[in-house]
């Protein structure tokens, strides 16, 4: 069997002197989607920002299809395969829409003109706005560029993170449709959304995190009924 | 009409190489976001070497021209990024000045050390032995063609790495966002990096094409370059475009303002004088139109706020010191006296930095002007000892004005604005008024009962004064007006939603600092009995910046600190001189020193008054903290951690 696309292993992490991660391991099969769910400040986007370089942990191991790369750089990382789209908007306001994808071929095997090419025939109206700075544009079609990035990065793991924030739910329910066909072409995902049933309709495993600590991991359909009583105390 | 096109040729060519410097400087402040001071002592570097290069080592001007600009300013450029900027990512505004000057201080003594300045060297204009071309009954030489053709080639050159290479879009992406483009593979610190060897190599194009004209002098070199500052302003430190059409306007206006401005102003022969003042004032002028920056919400800073003294550890405090002073008064010798009162002075100057820098957190380059005017004062009152009162009055006034001219201003605006007003009023008074390279004769003011004449009651009197207005700052610090002022450096915007006016609070603290500036001018004055105008120039106010950063920029130690290392700097010589070694001179042992001091300790914002500060609080935890004091530096560190 394949190594785990991404694998964390007893990570402790946190910023300064304040641990925010405590003994965190997951592990995302090659070709699974896998969602990690849980409230505000369980440590979801550190867990995230670990997985990318940008945090180092304080104890245990980060696995990247099987190598350890603990103290790799986060750009260094990023060409390895490891492609986080960041809470918010993870585009270059300043930047047209051309030149945001041309910044996506850093990290992408393909050429620009086929980074392009790709990313405006899955979103056509990045295409009609090709020479827009990209900051003009609204929040739906500055996340669908963001999203570009993680279709032409080929990544390893792609790590997403809250897509859905702040966003109309047509918009919502069409990145999901994108995180749906990346899935079904093999690409690896670990997922962090605050809409609990939104992620699990697309995942293979789930996850729940309270407190900087993994609370369970399961089936889609387990973790469904734990997150009820995990956020409203049983009640629902 | 001859004369005007003429003018505006020199004018335009001016223009091209403010717009150069001016074009570097941006480069490097947008993708780094660290304005770099030093960008002018860089491009005084670069024409030295290239001095070097071609004259001393008879260098063929096609090789040593790539070699400099391609090569060694490059090169020079990126080491500073690597050693010096990549460890500062994340640091304040504050910070990273206080180390650009630091870098700019030592550059010039870099500078001083391998180019005497005794001597004088001349650096042959580009191809000029070509002969002069006449375009429409202008006579213009083959070096200023050049130097046009360069500026349009470095225009045209960045349009096109910005615009269509992919390095030069990773290059304003970073503006935008370093983590993102680290997110995308663009490695951060690789493209700042590149935005340094940019900017170094075109500060060097711009020192080489400038340097036939102004002469081999580093202190003009860098100073003309700083004008380029102006330009960057007009471009608001981001539109390259921008920041070219601000340089052809200041170099037109530089080339109109004796002939065209000038004699049609009132009292004309006045500001006929003030020609090398005019980039400042276009600078300021600009400052004054910029938009109000949004106030700035709390941020964290990783330090711990030192204690303040309550009255009467201050005042215990400051007991010891006068009775230090008496011992030192009746051992040292006259002339050591004057040194030893120097430093106190210096102190008392740092002092009004404390209440302005580091309570309220305006960044202010001017505090030498402000001494200066209290000694202008003192000249001018005789033997009255009223001339202190005067001094820190006119001061005062003049901390007023500044403060209220620059309200909107905060952080490095407020920085170069109050640089501009030091530099033009180093031009534009206080070389004016004295007369550049004279100098001004001064009585020492006589007072009832005690002989000022004597070095020894002179020097009493010196801590008297320091130790009072330490007393006096420390419980402005206590008081209700004091948190207010930490409160305006902690978090504007939480001030302006209690209800504090913060424009009137910041008028008032640059009023008091000003008037405390005066005050240790007017001792200055006093003790030294001659005044010239290099003694007040825009170099001196960073030098005691730096000292204070080095010293520790919100406690009393650390302006001690400050005033004694940066006193004690040009002593080296003399002092090692005993152990048989010898070193470079005073002026450029001083540069040296300081800024090395300061790039190294500028990191750490406690600054040597704060590790005293945390030393004495781990002996009073050791000893416990019914003891008394052991020794002075305990003792020193217990008064003044505040």
């Amino acid at each position: 069997m394949a190594a785990p696309a991404l694998e964390l292993k007893g990570i402790s992490a946190g910023y300064g002197r304040i641990e925010v991660l405590h003994d965190v391991s997951l592990s995302v099969p090659a070709g699974t989607v896998y969602a990690l769910l849980g409230p505000n400040g369980a440590g979801k986007t550190t867990t995230m920002l670990v997985a990318s370089g940008y945090v180092r942990p304080t104890a245990g191991c980060i696995h990247v299809a099987g190598s350890h790369v603990n103290r790799v750089a986060p750009e260094n990382l990023a060409k390895a395969g490891v492609c986080r789209i960041p809470e918010g908007r993870g585009i270059f306001p300043n930047l047209t829409v051309n030149e945001n994808l041309r910044m996506f071929t850093y990290s992408s095997p393909f050429s620009t003109s086929e980074v392009q090419e790709k990313s405006y025939a899955r979103f056509p109206r990045l295409g009609e706005r090709r020479n827009q700075l990209a900051g003009t544009m609204s929040g739906g079609e500055q996340q669908m560029l963001a999203m570009s990035r993680a279709l032409v990065a080929d990544p390893g793991i792609l790590l997403l993170d809250e897509i859905s924030m702040g966003l109309a739910p047509k918009i919502v329910s069409e990145l999901y449709e994108l995180v749906g066909q990346l899935a079904q072409e093999g690409i690896s995902i670990l997922l962090v959304e605050q809409f609990a049933r939104t992620a699990l309709a697309v995942s293979d495993y789930a996850a729940v995190m309270t407190g900087g600590r993994i609370a369970m991991v399961g089936q889609p359909a387990d973790v469904a009924d734990f997150v009820n009583e995990a956020y409203l105390g049983g009640a629902a | 009409m001859d004369q005007l096109l003429q003018l505006t040729v020199v004018g335009l060519v001016v223009g091209c190489v403010y717009a150069l410097t001016a074009t570097g400087l941006v480069v490097t402040y947008t993708t780094s976001g660290i304005f770099n001071f030093a960008h002018g002592a860089i491009g005084m570097l670069g024409a030295f070497s290239y001095w070097q290069l071609t004259v001393k080592w008879h260098w063929p001007v096609l090789l040593a021209l790539p070699v400099v600009l391609l090569v060694l300013a490059p090169l020079f450029g990126a080491t500073i990024e690597r050693i010096v900027m990549r460890p500062l990512h994340g640091a304040s505004v504050d910070v990273t000045l206080v180390i650009t000057l630091g870098l700019l201080l030592f550059f010039l003594g870099a500078a001083n050390y391998f180019w005497d300045q005794g001597q004088t060297r001349v650096l042959p204009e580009l191809l000029a032995s070509w002969k002069p071309v006449d375009i429409g009954g202008v006579v213009v030489t083959w070096g200023q063609i050049i130097i046009v053709l360069a500026a349009v080639g470095v225009a045209i050159g960045l349009r096109f790495l910005f615009s269509t290479t992919r390095i030069g879009i990773a290059m304003r992406g970073v503006v935008d966002d370093p983590d993102l483009c680290a997110m995308s593979g663009a490695s951060p610190a690789r493209i700042q990096q590149l935005s340094w060897a940019i900017g170094a190599g075109l500060a060097a194009l711009a020192g080489i094409l400038v340097a036939p004209k102004v002469g081999m002098s580093a202190l003009q070199l860098t100073l003309l370059v700083i004008n380029g500052y102006a330009a960057a302003l007009f471009g608001r430190l981001k539109s390259l475009p921008r920041t070219a059409v601000g340089g052809l306007l200041l170099g037109l206006l530089v080339s109109y303002y004796p002939v065209y401005v000038a004699p049609h102003l009132p009292f004309s022969t006045t500001f006929g004088q003030l020609e090398k003042a005019v980039p400042m004032i276009f600078l300021g002028v600009l400052l004054l139109f910029l938009p109000s920056a949004r106030l700035r919400t709390a941020t964290t800073v990783g330090r711990v706020a030192p204690t303040v003294p309550g009255l009467r550890q201050s005042l215990a405090g400051g007991g010891v010191m006068i009775v230090l002073a008496i011992a030192l008064a009746s051992a040292l010798s006259s002339a050591n006296l004057l040194i030893a009162g120097g430093m106190f002075i210096s102190a008392l100057s740092l002092l009004s930095l404390v209440l302005l820098t580091g309570y309220s957190g305006q960044t202010s380059l001017c505090v030498l002007t402000f001494f200066g005017l209290g000694a202008f004062a003192m000249a001018h009152s005789g033997t009255s000892p009223l001339g202190l009162v005067w001094g820190g009055l006119l001061a005062a006034a003049a901390g007023m004005l500044v403060a209220l001219v620059t309200a909107r201003l905060r952080g490095l605006y407020l920085a170069l604005a109050t640089f501009a007003f030091a530099k033009g009023m180093d031009v534009g008074f206080f070389n004016f008024k004295l007369g550049s390279g004279q100098s001004l004769q001064l009585k020492r003011f006589e007072l009832p009962l005690i002989d000022t004449s004597s070095e020894k009651t002179f020097f009493f009197l010196t801590v008297v004064v320091f130790v009072v207005a330490a007393i006096g700052v420390l419980a402005v610090r206590r008081g209700r007006w004091g948190r207010q002022l930490t409160a305006l450096n902690d978090s504007p915007a939480a001030c302006a939603t209690l209800g504090v006016n913060t424009t009137i609070t910041k008028v008032v603290v640059f009023t008091a600092s000003a008037g405390i500036a005066g005050v240790a001018g007017a001792m200055f004055g006093a003790q030294q009995e001659i005044i010239t105008p290099s003694q007040f120039d825009v170099l001196g106010s960073l030098a005691l910046l730096l000292a204070l950063r080095i010293g520790g920029i919100n406690t009393i130690t650390g302006a001690l600190f400050g005033a004694f290392t940066i006193g004690l700097f040009p002593e080296m010589p003399q002092i090692l001189g005993h152990f048989g070694v010898t070193l470079p001179d005073k002026v450029q042992l001083t540069f040296l020193l300081t800024g090395i001091a300061a790039i190294s300790i500028g990191r750490d914002p406690d600054g040597l008054g704060g590790q005293v500060s945390k030393l004495g609080l781990r002996l009073r935890q050791q000893f416990g903290s019914s003891s008394t004091p052991a020794a002075p530096s305990y003792e020193e560190a217990t008064l003044v951690h505040g």
